[in-house]
């Protein structure tokens, strides 16, 4: 039977740049407000989970070429980095730092190390996610 | 007085959360229970913007949105798993 899914595929494919949008409002919002690499990384899980449901596997793998198992290591690698980093450096392990930089067009802000342990945590539970969705979606 | 009225709006929240519960549980198909779901999901977006007026904070903003978000999939992954059998398709026939 020849289903017709036009409906679902524009919603979808319109909604997910919406969600990932929101994802990364929350993962820059975390340090100040709710939010944090932990649901950013869940929201852009489940912008992908929208596509998924929309299209089928492999047009989307098509389109997003990203093996999630390795993304996980990537992420995990990325925080563990971070935190080995500050021992090179002589500070205990997983020492953060801030600094106020100022920059030509948008003015004074806020760079801390904490964002690059966020990103690997954020990869991480992106990773996880979706190999965990992938894996029992398997119909064979 | 305007709390007053935000406990009373938080009730009759609280009585179209039953309503729609007492749908879910004896509605005689799946398709009823999936749009009770979603009711449900809805009127506590609703439950939690009258909350944060009734708390004076902004901090559950995101929270009503991440539950759109969630309840919008999850509608999507019933109405696919009780139409075709499958929600992921390996690959689609058409």
């Amino acid at each position: 039977m020849k289903t017709n899914d036009v409906i679902l595929q524009t919603v979808a494919s319109v909604s997910a740049f919406i969600i990932l949008t929101f994802a990364a409002y929350l993962f820059f919002a975390g340090h100040h407000e709710p939010g944090g690499g932990f649901i950013g990384g869940i929201v852009i899980a489940s912008a992908l989970v929208l596509l998924y449901l929309a299209f089928d596997m492999e047009t989307v793998q098509q389109g997003i070429r990203v093996d999630y198992k390795i993304l996980t290591g990537i992420g995990i690698g990325l925080s563990t980095i971070t935190g080995v980093g500050a021992m090179l450096l002589g500070y205990p392990f997983l020492s953060h730092t801030f600094e106020y930089v100022t920059f030509p067009f948008f003015g004074e802000m806020e760079l801390a190390t904490s964002v690059l342990f966020e990103v690997g945590v954020s990869l991480a539970v992106v990773g996880a996610t979706m190999t965990i969705i992938l894996s029992i979606s398997e119909d064979v | 007085m305007f709390d007053a009225i935000l406990l009373l709006m938080l009730l009759l929240l609280a009585i179209a959360i039953l309503a729609g519960l007492y749908r879910a549980i004896k509605g005689p198909s799946m398709a009823d229970r999936v749009i009770a779901l979603d009711l449900i999901s809805i009127m506590m977006i609703a439950l939690i913007g009258v909350v944060s007026i009734y708390l004076e904070t902004d901090a559950f903003l995101e929270a009503i949105l991440l539950l759109g978000i969630l309840a919008f999939i999850g509608a999507v992954a019933f109405a696919k798993y009780i139409e075709r059998g499958v929600i992921i398709e390996r690959k689609r026939d058409d």
